[in-house]
């Protein structure tokens, strides 16, 4: 990684200052995510060959699977799932780029395309959104750009004889994030959203690689954040704690940060919670409609998922709900409609002490 | 994997950072790391965080190693770790690269050890504006192009310019810097080096008290270098270090936990001599100390120099209770068994093995917690203590169990009484207490489940909901454990429990549990005080005849706490008067602007042109002083004036009232239906103690009044003062001339017979109306008639201000009014109206209570001094009273009678 000449940046003014519309719709209400990508696109049941496309027969290997693709074979499944969304009153869509890095593309042998993949992705979401802004005049719909965890881990082993060896460096993650992020803001993106974090050194990486895109570009984008508690340990499957997970990334003065994916809403309620009063920018919240059942699917309804979701912005924790795993258009409707009347989290003011963290968070006051 | 815990620092606040992972802190460490003998490495590494470090330091600085990839392989192995990687992690390398290396391999938030201006400004801000993207905090070194800081001043020079650059140029979050302003070496002989220690104590001082928000850090071992291989003497040298820095303000240290004492347990001799050197406060205190240190070598009868000194062992021929309580302070387990089995022996003395749990044991635990409270423990010390009490109450359990056994087979029940659930709440890492109280429940035939600590509160409702627990106990040690326990409170609230709630631990109160957790319950929360307690408790609540009746007792006592806290709210201790009139405002009265008025004695001033008053007043020229604000606030619509005319919702309203009010004043000034009256004076006056003294002429030979004034007694922060109005007259003993100027107006003649002539008309509207635009008037009369005195005093001509900034009391000068709460008293009155002769002059009378009469005019004080700001003097201790009465040649029980809202007892 190439150094590079610290660049000024305020230090009073609020990390979500200057983002204008989309800071706005923060402050107004609860804001609306989508749902599920994936469990969208397969519901089409494609094929091997539906993936491949023409473009891709002669690939050397298979593709099925690879939904992040579909950005440039069949862009009109994604643009219609972003436009079901929108429909169903999502504020923010998030495009299908969760595997678009080099290093998850490398399962497929796709490496290649991964500036395409994201560039088109960020397009396809752009439309929907100026087609949904069109339909009912002055209505805003915004883009995501969406940043997945990678298939490898910074801060865990994958052989246990070898508790020092990683099988991916912190230089290659930043690197890769890098690439993916430059073309989602070449596509036009209005957010960028790290998403499904289970070790927080991949996420350092990535918030290393946005503020190298922000110098590049000489502007800010607002930088959303959110985690997966694994299990009902409590914590990341890389072992922090929430508050812990909080501190790792607060550096990054996040425009919000939330927990997404693993549990459904019910599961994540005192990590919500907790959150909640911990961060001084806005809170998410968009889990798995429910746990997988024995078959992996996911059994909440969209009423079961409203009802949870509307709890939590009763009890001010929120400033975003949306879905995870299993929720379709007909869950976020519900959802919206559960949390409209509800007035968005109020964001605390908070005292200034030295936080550090381990796996636990520690504060010296 | 641990359950979810965040620890707090200490109850103390004060951070022990681990030296032992320090290649120059450790020759343990350095012989491990060089052998590549890695197992050893986390072990030691494991060690520290079990012995209570909360951040480790690491440090692989090693002219053979190579530091980048030592320090990663490190760090991967302590990443898999749990037991390790739950603390934060400080990296410590003189090299830039090393630091690095490590941050891509932190997924917390660690420290980097460290960055400076050695290397210039451009160079500290492009590393420390890395430090930020990989999201760590920064110790930054008093070092610079020049050199390393050694003095006060330089230390607190760089420190600045380093706070400077960092938080104005790179928006570095002050909360993320951590300064060492480095500990240098003392008794090293060389003079220079004397006031190392106490530069470092006063650079702390100043750093925590000008630079926000930031730390302090610092190496401690360095400070007693002159003495190595001589640990007793090093090891009173690091606690005495300790308590003076941590006093400045010291937030964390880099400490061997294990040369460690306790300052209170110090050789008195030992900790005088460290203080006098540590404190410079003799020319031979190193001489002194090397001294000491010497004969206390030679007393070793020549043992190898590394060689720890023999322990005193005296302690060992006292009574088994004073040996019990001493292996709890200060943490050995050695003999700790055979001293319970002498303990246990004595069933004289103690006839059940419970009473010995009870008795000593909780004794000494109750030192250690008031050591620990009091700043004087660290946690690895508690630490230590705390296994010395489990080694004792785990010799015990079986005699117990037996004892249970006995009881059950001579036909006692078996059957348990209930079922209770203990935890030590969530970031909460304090068990002893809750082990105790688990040991007699269960000595008592209770089915107790102990989930251990850092238990989050789901954890702990699920277990209670699953085992049908019929109590619920939870503790903690230190105070954010109170904020999580009313948590627990507002969640079976919310879950809809009904079983009650214990409240246990050393910072848990009687009162806190009444104000803050019963509250969010209503199936009882019972704070029980110890162990010794617990049963009683326990079994009134599980007794159906007796529980509705605790309850209720319960219930009673804590609405009883709860109202005698909101009373004493308000009740803070107060300073002695010495001490509060120690804390005065001190001016440099040679160089204060003092200025002398044109005239002395009185000017009275009058719009009644019949009058025979040496000048006029306007009605028309007092209507612009007119603050409106208040007024809006006497018809109860709050807003500030204009504002309050567009405000959304009283907008309509306070302009329609605005509008009656500009068409009665119109009214009241053409036909001339008030009369306004006013009388001015100065006199020559200085300040004699807290009373003033006004004399008859400049020769300044003749009192001719003395005004007391009160003084403050709350405590206040360091930056603020214990004000008295007398503080802003120089006192007689300043030499300078001084002069307190006086007044009493009134817009009041007229209002009352216009008030009654709408009430006449029924018109209660516009009797108020009238009432209160008389009391506009009359405070505007009082605001015209200070620029005047302004201007009578030279520097009101040049003040330019324009109106609005007149009615904000933007300009120099205060006119504080007697009864009011720079001066509360109300008996100020008649001495300053004799001195106005102001009846005469105005017309205004005072009632035998003080008050005037009419009701629309005031009367106060002017105060020229440059400086001269309103206070309230707020509440008085009862040496103040009786001051006060003298000065004031009243009897206290007319001071108190007069002062009775402001008494503090």
């Amino acid at each position: 990684m190439s150094s590079h000449s610290p660049h000024p940046t305020a230090p009073l003014a609020h990390p979500a200052v200057g983002f204008g519309p989309f800071h706005e719709l923060f402050q107004s209400r609860v804001a609306i995510l989508d749902g599920a990508m994936g469990t969208m696109i397969q519901s089409h049941a494609l094929t091997e060959a539906d993936f491949r496309g023409a473009r891709f027969a002669a690939h050397p290997h298979d593709l099925r699977g690879n939904n992040d693709l579909l950005c440039l074979i069949r862009p009109d499944i994604i643009e219609g799932i972003h436009r079901e969304y929108f429909a169903a009153g999502a504020d923010i869509v998030t495009t299908n780029t969760f595997n678009s890095t080099t290093i998850s593309q490398a399962d497929y042998h796709a490496e290649s395309v991964v500036p395409e993949i994201n560039l088109t992705a960020a397009q396809i979401a752009g439309r929907a959104a100026h087609q949904a802004e069109a339909a009912t005049p002055g209505r805003r719909c915004f883009v995501a750009g969406g940043i997945g965890p990678t298939n490898r881990t910074a801060s865990m082993s994958p052989d246990v004889n070898r508790p020092d060896y990683r099988a991916v460096t912190f230089d290659q993650l930043a690197a890769a994030y890098l690439e993916q992020a430059r073309a989602l803001v070449a596509g036009g993106v209005d957010a960028l959203l790290i998403e499904t974090i289970f070790d927080t050194l991949n996420a350092k990486a990535a918030l290393f690689a946005l503020e190298t895109l922000f110098d590049e570009i000489d502007r800010r984008l607002p930088v959303m954040i959110s985690v997966t508690i694994t299990d009902a340990s409590g914590r990341t499957l890389s072992g922090q704690t929430i508050a812990a997970f909080y501190r790792s990334i607060a550096h990054a003065r996040p425009f919000s940060v939330g927990l997404n994916c693993a549990l459904g809403g019910k599961q994540m309620r005192p990590y919500l919670e907790e959150l909640s009063g911990l961060a001084e920018c806005f809170v998410t919240c968009h889990p798995n409609a429910g746990l997988p059942n024995a078959f992996g699917g996911y059994d909440e309804s969209p009423a079961d998922m409203a009802a949870v979701l509307g709890e939590f912005a009763r009890a001010g924790f929120v400033n975003l709900v949306g879905g995870c795993c299993g929720s379709t258009p007909a869950h976020i409707a519900a959802i919206a409609a559960a949390v409209r009347a509800c007035p968005p989290r109020a964001l605390p003011a908070l005292p200034r002490h030295l936080q550090l963290s381990g796996l636990e968070a520690l504060t010296v006051a | 994997m641990p359950s979810p815990t965040d620890t707090p620092a200490s109850a103390s606040g004060f951070l022990v950072i681990g030296e032992r992972t320090n290649i120059t802190g450790s020759p343990k460490f350095a012989k491990a790391i060089k052998a590549g003998d890695w197992d050893a490495c986390l072990a030691i590494a494991k060690q520290q965080v079990e012995n209570g470090a909360t951040v480790i330091d690491i440090n692989v600085d090693e002219a053979l190693i190579d530091g980048e990839a030592t320090m990663v392989k490190f760090l991967n192995l302590i990443a898999a770790e749990p037991d390790i990687a739950r603390v934060p992690i400080m990296l410590d390398s003189s090299k830039w690269s090393v630091l690095e290396a490590g941050l891509k391999c932190l997924q917390g938030k660690g420290v980097v050890n460290s960055i400076s201006l050695k290397d210039g400004e451009a160079e500290f801000l492009r590393r420390a504006n890395l430090v930020r993207r990989y999201g760590a905090a920064a110790v930054v070194m008093a070092f610079d192009e020049q050199g390393q800081a050694s003095t006060r001043d330089e230390k607190v020079r760089i420190c600045t310019r380093a706070y400077r650059l960092l938080t104005e140029h790179i928006g570095f979050p002050p909360e993320d810097i951590i300064f060492d302003p480095n500990i240098l070496t003392v008794a090293t002989g060389i003079e220079e080096h004397n006031n190392y220690a106490a530069d470092f104590f006063e650079a702390t001082r100043i750093i925590k008290a000008t630079l926000p928000h930031s730390s302090v850090s610092g190496g401690v071992s360095n400070v007693s270098f002159s003495f190595r291989g001589n640990n007793p003497v090093r090891e009173a040298i690091h606690t005495v270090f300790l308590y003076h820095a941590i006093r400045a303000g010291l937030d964390m240290a880099i400490v061997n936990a294990g040369m460690l004492g306790v300052y209170d347990e110090i050789d008195p001799v030992l900790r005088d001599l460290a203080d006098d050197v540590l404190l410079n406060r003799r020319p031979d205190a190193t001489e002194r100390l090397v001294k000491y240190a010497d004969d206390l070598k030679s007393q070793q009868g020549g043992a190898s120099k590394t060689e720890a000194p023999k322990e005193d062992l005296a302690w060992r021929n006292a009574p088994v209770e004073a040996r019990l309580s001493h292996a709890l302070v200060k943490g050995i387990d050695q003999w700790v068994e055979a001293d319970t089995e002498e303990a246990r022996a004595n069933t004289a003395k103690y006839p059940r093995p419970l009473a010995i749990i009870e008795g000593p044991l909780m004794d000494g635990m109750r030192i250690v917690g008031d050591l620990f409270g009091a700043g004087k423990m660290f946690l690895p010390q508690v630490v230590k203590s705390a296994r010395v009490m489990k080694r004792s109450v785990a010799y015990l359990t079986p005699f117990m169990e037996e004892e249970k056994r006995l009881h059950i087979a001579g036909g006692g029940t078996a059957k348990p009484n209930g079922r209770i659930v203990l935890a030590t709440v969530k970031g909460d890492v304090h068990d002893i207490g809750k082990n105790i109280v688990g040991v007699v429940l269960a000595c008592n035939n209770y089915e107790v489940t102990d989930l251990g600590v850092m238990v989050p509160t789901e954890k702990i409702l699920a277990k209670a909901r699953e085992l049908g627990a019929d109590v619920i106990g939870l503790s903690g040690l230190i105070t954010p454990s109170l904020d999580e326990m009313v948590h627990v409170a507002k969640e079976m609230t919310r879950q809809g429990f009904t079983v009650p709630l214990l409240i246990g631990g050393a910072t848990t109160s009687p009162a806190h549990t009444a104000v803050k957790i019963a509250p969010e319950y209503a199936h009882g929360v019972v704070h029980v005080l110890d162990a010794s307690r617990v049963v009683n408790v326990v079994s009134a609540l599980l007794s159906a005849e007796q529980k509705t009746a605790f309850l209720a007792e319960t219930a009673a006592k804590q609405e009883r706490q709860r109202t005698e806290f909101a009373d004493r709210r308000n009740k803070r201790p107060l300073l002695a008067l010495a001490e509060a009139r120690a804390r005065k405002q001190n001016f440099n009265w040679p160089t204060i602007d003092i200025p002398h008025p044109e005239f002395l004695g009185t000017k009275v001033f009058s719009s009644d042109t019949s009058s025979h008053a040496t000048h006029h007043l306007s009605l028309g020229d007092i209507v612009a002083y007119i603050d409106w604000s208040p007024f809006f606030s006497a018809w109860e619509l709050h807003g500030r004036y204009p504002d309050i005319l567009t405000d959304a919702n009283i907008g309509a309203e306070a302009t329609k009232l605005f509008n009656d009010a500009q068409k009665l004043l119109a009214r009241i000034v053409t036909e001339n239906l008030f009369t306004a009256k006013a009388v001015i004076g100065f006199w020559p006056a200085n300040a004699v103690g807290d009373s003033v003294e006004l004399y008859a002429d400049e020769s300044r030979s003749r009192v001719i009044t003395t005004f007391p004034f009160l003084r403050q007694q709350q405590e206040k922060p360091a930056d603020q003062f214990n004000q008295s109005l007398a503080d802003y007259i120089a006192p007689k003993d300043s030499g300078r001339l001084d002069y307190l100027g006086g007044f009493a107006v009134t817009a009041g003649h007229g209002v009352e017979k216009l008030a009654a002539e709408f009430r006449e008309k029924h018109d209660d509207y516009h009797a108020i109306m009238a009432q209160a635009l008389g009391d506009r008037l009359a405070e505007a009369l009082a605001e015209l008639m200070h620029k005047q005195a302004r201007d009578f005093c030279g520097y009101g001509k040049t003040e330019n201000l324009e109106m609005k900034d007149i009615i904000r009391e933007k300009y120099r000068s205060i006119r504080p009014a007697p009864g009011y709460p720079a001066c509360p008293d109300h008996t100020e009155k008649p001495p300053l109206f004799a001195l106005l002769d102001a009846t005469a002059a105005t017309g205004i009378t005072l009632t035998e209570s003080n008050a005037m009469d009419p009701a629309s005019s005031v009367s106060g004080f002017y105060f020229n001094h440059p400086d001269s700001k309103y206070f309230a003097v707020g509440k008085l201790g009862k040496d103040q009273i009786e001051d006060y009465a003298a000065r004031n040649k009243i009897t206290v029980a007319e001071a108190e009678k007069w002062l009775g809202p402001y008494l503090e007892y």
